[in-house]
């Protein structure tokens, strides 16, 4: 992370004051929740979650399977899928430089890591949505990715665990994304069937198409502190109804008061979460 | 009598703007019939006037823009679930309730019969005037809604009865109501049971079909479009507000989204195209029943020529395959 580096050298340069107000920018990151200042170094050194006041931060596809893996390893599979534009969509700009731009911003070809790994000692199937890519929407590449992980966990007979940061359905690829719902649920329809394990984390935002097909079909919905869980978008919501949202509609803590969550884990005790409720399920 | 204008209006000229091309013409016959009175002096120039206008009628509703099959899967007078109910099936005893919350009137669900088959029929309904529109809540169900609707599927799969649904929704209802009664996990129990279940389920989209709302009903063996519906992952307005930040971009919208049958035919995300009476459904509703119920009887007799382990194989690969994808990185 050449960003720790530039850090060190800021400190140890004999720069002005003011200049090194330009060069330290964007290390600092303004706690949404607290409105107090942290070092980007130290919210990354503990998987961004505020050190003053615990209020969880978006994480990254690859960090996440870093925080739920053991030693922090893991097989990628399908990393090669990529989207064919299917209906050639531009808007303001063309979903084909959108796809290049998010590629080489995060070096993902979509908006998922479906990998497969171990969670204290057990082997699962663990996918992870990265917001990053085109707000971690789900077009056919997410759904065929997540589609493929659950059959492979079907067929292995191993544990699925999808951290979902969506979102919802991807409109470039229209009735496509849509389809994809479908699709995933059929599998884990089958995943069911066959009485194995899914975990479904919910982090901020997981809301629309991703929200009504596999987040909240596990035999476990679980969620971070303080995520915008929903159907609807808010904004949608109160275009709709013409009024101001109520405080903490569509938060982790609604949701779990009006019965829609299992449980709300904080960021540091998932992985311990995960590893009990899977001995749980299956010594 | 030579017509100049006759060789110009012919239907395979290709014209820019067939509205007023048709006007034309129909201008055309009017004068040709003044002109020759009531004796009608050249009835075989009238039948070839005739004939193009009937073409060129033909050609424009085949060829409508999106935009325009929007307003038409959207018109007010565009048959909706009850009225293929009455037209189609006989007997129909509509259930109420998901016996968890409350009743949903923007979703009816029933049993029934087909050509004196015992089934079971679901579907959203709008309203045709505002009492009906607010009482339907224009056709937008909340979660209770979805869970009747699973609620009588079940039915119908405990006691082996085919199931119909005919979507017609603008989308699921975003209301707070609806969010704290978990409409996402209604709607995602749907798809997921709905993969499963040992009947035949046979889906015609019969105006709109908006998103999740649509699809949580619209997981089956068939999956019919009627010719001027249209099947949408958001509507052209929203996209429009969300992508070019102005709900005027809808015309665009609804072209880049490709949400015609035609468009989801060639896709794959569909079955069949059921023609619709020219100039759209809503001119002729037992017409439209008429052309849609040879279809039904033509698919649910070929399911019923399949095992149900073989049926569901088949429902799942067909959603499997939805979606292509580039397997390996371009060069
Ligand atoms: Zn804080």
């Amino acid at each position: 992370m050449a960003w720790f580096k530039r850090d060190k050298d800021s400190i140890q340069d004999p720069v002005p004051p003011e200049e090194r107000r330009v060069r330290t920018e964007g290390m600092w990151e303004k706690c949404a929740s607290c409105r107090k200042i942290i070092w980007k170094k130290d919210l990354d050194a503990n998987w961004q979650v505020c050190p003053k006041c615990d209020h969880h931060f978006k994480l990254s596809a690859v960090r996440r399977l870093e925080l739920l893996l053991d030693d922090g390893i893991w097989n990628e599979h399908d990393a090669n899928l990529s989207s064919t534009d299917p209906l050639e969509f531009t808007d303001t700009r063309a979903y084909k430089q959108r796809l290049i731009d998010a590629h080489k911003k995060l070096g993902m070809r979509d908006a998922i890591i479906t990998a497969e790994g171990r969670i204290e000692g057990r082997p699962a199937i663990v996918c992870a949505m990265e917001f990053g890519f085109i707000g971690g929407s789900m077009g056919a590449v997410v759904g065929e990715k997540v589609t493929r992980a659950i059959e492979l966990a079907t067929s292995k007979r191993e544990p699925l665990v999808i951290v979902s940061c969506s979102g919802g359905a991807r409109m470039m690829e229209g009735t496509t994304s849509l389809m994809q719902l479908a699709k995933v649920s059929g599998a884990l329809s089958r995943l069911d069937d066959a009485r194995l394990p899914y975990i479904s984390v919910l982090t901020d935002p997981t809301t629309g198409g991703v929200t009504a097909s596999y987040a909240m079909l596990g035999d476990l919905n679980i969620a971070e502190p303080g995520a915008l869980i929903g159907f609807a978008g808010p904004r949608v919501i109160e275009q709709t109804i013409r009024q101001k949202l109520p405080a903490g509609f569509q938060r982790s803590e609604f949701l779990l008061q009006h019965g829609f969550l299992d449980a709300i884990v904080p960021r540091k005790e998932l992985k311990a979460y995960l590893a009990n409720a899977l001995n749980f399920f299956l010594s | 009598m030579k017509n100049p204008k006759r060789a110009s209006a012919s239907p395979k000229r290709s014209f820019d703007n067939p509205k007023s091309a048709l006007e034309t013409l129909e201008q055309d016959l009017e004068a040709l019939r003044l002109r020759t009175g009531l004796a009608v002096a050249n009835p075989d120039e009238l039948d070839r006037l005739r004939a193009d206008v009937a073409a060129l009628k033909r050609e424009f509703y085949a060829n409508l823009s999106p935009w325009q099959r929007t307003q038409l899967a959207r018109h007010q007078n565009r048959p909706y679930p009850l009225d293929y109910i009455r037209l189609l099936f006989e007997d129909f005893s509509e259930i109420y309730g998901d016996r968890l919350f409350g009743d949903d009137s923007a979703m009816i669900a029933g049993m029934a019969r087909f050509h004196g088959r015992p089934c079971v029929v679901l579907g959203q309904q709008k309203g045709r005037d505002t009492r009906q529109r607010l009482a339907r809540n224009f056709g937008q169900a909340k979660p209770e809604g979805y869970r009747k609707a699973l609620r009588v599927m079940r039915l119908a799969a405990k006691f082996g009865r085919p199931i119909f649904t005919l979507i017609d929704t603008p989308g699921a209802y975003p209301g707070i109501d609806a969010e704290e009664r978990g409409q996402a996990e209604a709607i995602a129990r749907n798809l997921r049971e709905m993969m499963r279940l040992p009947v035949p389920i046979l889906v015609t989209i019969t105006g709109e079909g908006g998103s999740g709302g649509a699809l949580a009903i619209a997981v089956g063996d068939r999956i019919h479009m009627l010719e001027n519906s249209i099947y949408s992952v958001i509507s052209p307005e929203g996209c429009a507000s969300i992508m070019w930040r102005d709900a005027g971009k809808a015309e665009l919208a609804a072209g880049a989204l490709r949400i015609t049958a035609p468009d989801l035919l060639s896709l794959g995300l569909i079955d069949e195209i059921i023609p619709e009476p020219e100039g759209g459904a809503h001119h002729d509703h037992v017409a439209a029943a008429a052309l849609l119920d040879p279809v039904l009887v033509r698919n649910l007799d070929e399911l019923d020529g399949l095992a149900v382990g073989q049926m569901l194989d088949r429902r799942y690969q067909k959603f499997r395959h939805m979606g292509q994808f580039f397997e390996e990185l371009p060069v």
